[in-house]
């Protein structure tokens, strides 16, 4: 009696909610429905994709990362000087900049395997403040503080043209955004994902039911590194440009206050704190060019004292 | 108490040999030898600071060991990873609950049991989609009485729950031997008894070495007992003989642990 008890819950746990449907069928549709803000979208997009990388390794695998920018860095720069050396074809050039993201966040993973969160956080930070000397002083490759300029894209599969109202950036930046949504959603709910979320709730026991916790975090991070790179391929293509501040410690910072805003551990938390976050950023700015931080700061610290499931509660109380 | 004991001399599947663990100049474990037979019931006893934790930490692979070999199965295995060891099958449980706490007891016993049977790391399908690992969780869910509360989150449970989700954990990953370190502590009395015989009802041929300070459970359970004291094994036997050993006495047990041992 409990087997088939057991069945059902399983496939409730798997199932597809409506609110799901909606959600990415509105990701979809955005680019058409907000056509006049497309540069926008766009930026949503990537920056969602960016929080989602973060969140693999932050909220599911509980690698705290102050750096995560090293690979969305090297992703914007690896796609423009691709394309600009190499070859311009963007499909070509996203998939170079996930296999050479993969392999640097491989490498970087062996620095995070050991360690508390303080330790990872300075590490993380260092390694993106590496990424951005570097491409400070490599000028002859990088532009350095002027930047990489003159990245032009060849158009999409060789018809659709990037164009200037970004219409096209912005379908092509949400289309790759949902499609990596769908691939961490997989991944997230297989036995490769609750390996993930039994190393973040404990390590030990992970380790003591024959798990190779280095191994599985290796691989995490390699992953995470790779869709960061992806992002940052996004923007250099989209944007065909490249600036230093892509390695900020502010990018790092930024995309971990998204993670924390939309929900940490949770799919769809890099999606809302990217809509949220941009969305707050664009209308403050406006209003209040300086300060815009001020009320974002002020945001977050009412957000942390409240709790967000006391903010669930009072939309489950709106909704019942 | 029965002294059966088998005819032939029974398998040996865990042994420690000449065991030594030094912290600088503290001698944590010395010169332990340690046999485990094949469905052993075996107690591993001794007062504070007898070096218990330290030769299981030894001999879960936790701690190197500055001397001595392991060897399970008849394969050496003193230098080897912890989880790699626990594959092998030697898994323990923790004295203090080692849960994933934001899981349920259906989600930890679905991954432990997809682990172990190899599909750990596929990232393709959901977890619990395989029928094979479905059915061994439903038994284990059963047997350790965690059915009823099997879509609760592990936080949420009563520490009794908790214990049996510890146990259970551990007899997921299909251990030859298991390590049930102090299994009824700070269990209260309500949920003792549920404990208790799920602990003397787990697999016969799973070598059981039990590390415990309730004398009650180590004289009702156990067939074999090592005594250690300053990290050293002070005696080995059978538990009714050790507790008239007027050694053990001396070290360890109180009279009236052993009055209430002639009981047993």
């Amino acid at each position: 009696m409990m087997g088939p008890n057991n069945m059902l819950e399983i496939k409730r746990l798997n199932r597809t909610k409506i609110w799901e449907w909606v959600v990415l069928s509105l990701m979809l549709a955005s680019p058409f429905l907000f056509a006049e803000r497309a540069m926008m979208i766009n930026e949503i997009a990537i920056t969602a994709l960016f929080a989602i990388s973060l969140d693999l390794i932050l909220g599911y695998s509980g690698i705290v990362s102050l750096g995560h920018a090293a690979f969305f860095g090297w992703g914007v720069y690896a796609a423009g000087i691709f394309s600009k050396l190499v070859n311009p074809d963007p499909i070509v050039g996203l998939i170079v900049v996930m296999g050479s993201s993969l392999v640097l966040g491989l490498i970087c993973s062996l620095t995070i395997l050991r360690g508390s969160d303080l330790t990872r956080l300075m590490v993380t930070l260092g390694v993106s403040l590496i990424g951005l000397e570097l491409a400070n002083q490599l000028r002859d490759l990088t532009g350095g503080a002027d930047g990489l300029q003159g990245v032009v894209m060849a158009p999409i599969f060789g018809v659709f043209e990037f164009d200037l109202s970004a219409k096209v950036a912005s379908i092509y930046s949400v289309l790759i955004c949902v499609l990596v949504l769908l691939f961490v959603r997989r991944l997230v709910r297989s036995p490769f994902g609750f390996g993930l979320v039994a190393i973040r709730d404990n390590s030990l026991r992970a380790r003591a039911v024959g798990l190779n916790v280095s191994h599985r975090l290796m691989v995490i991070y390699a992953i995470s590194a790779s869709l960061a790179g992806l992002s940052g391929a996004l923007l250099a293509q989209t944007t065909g440009f490249a600036s230093l501040d892509v390695f900020s410690f502010d990018r790092s910072a930024d995309v971990m206050l998204m993670l924390v805003i939309g929900g940490v551990g949770w799919l769809y938390g890099g999606v809302l704190g990217a809509v949220v976050f941009k969305l707050i950023q664009s209308q403050l700015s406006s209003i209040t060019p300086q300060y815009w931080m001020f009320w974002i700061g002020l945001f977050l610290v009412i957000l942390v004292l409240t709790g967000r499931d006391r903010i669930k509660e009072w939309f489950a109380g709106v909704s019942a | 108490m029965n002294t059966t004991q088998a005819q032939t001399s029974p398998q040996v599947v865990l042994s420690a040999k000449d065991l030594s663990k030094h912290f600088g100049g503290i001698k944590a474990t010395q010169n332990v030898n340690l046999d485990i037979v094949h469905g052993a019931r075996h107690a591993l006893i001794g007062p504070n600071g007898a070096g218990k934790t330290t030769l299981i930490n030894l001999l879960t692979g936790v701690l190197e060991p500055s001397s001595g070999r392991i060897e399970l199965m008849g394969q050496d295995i003193t230098n080897m990873a912890p989880d790699q060891r626990v594959q092998l099958g030697l898994v323990r449980t923790f004295q203090i609950n080692q849960l994933f706490s934001t899981l349920t007891p259906l989600t930890t016993l679905l991954w432990v049991v997809s682990n172990k049977k190899g599909f750990g790391s596929k990232w393709w399908s959901p977890l619990g989609t395989h029928g094979a690992v479905l059915e061994r969780c439903n038994e284990l869910l059963e047997q350790f009485h965690l059915s009823d509360v099997s879509n609760q989150r592990v936080s949420t449970l009563s520490y009794g729950k908790q214990r049996l989700l510890e146990i259970a954990m551990s007899l997921a990953c299909e251990p030859k031997v298991l390590l049930l370190d102090e299994p009824v502590a700070g269990v209260p009395s309500g949920e003792r008894d549920e404990l208790l015989q799920t602990v003397a009802q787990l697999p016969s041929d799973v070598s059981i070495v039990l590390i415990e300070h309730d004398m009650d459970l180590v004289f009702s359970f156990a067939k074999q007992m090592t005594v250690l004291v300053n990290g050293a094994v002070l005696c080995s036997g059978e538990p009714q003989d050790l507790a008239h050993d007027p050694r053990v006495r001396e070290v360890y047990l109180g009279s009236t642990q052993i009055a209430g041992a002639e009981h047993v």
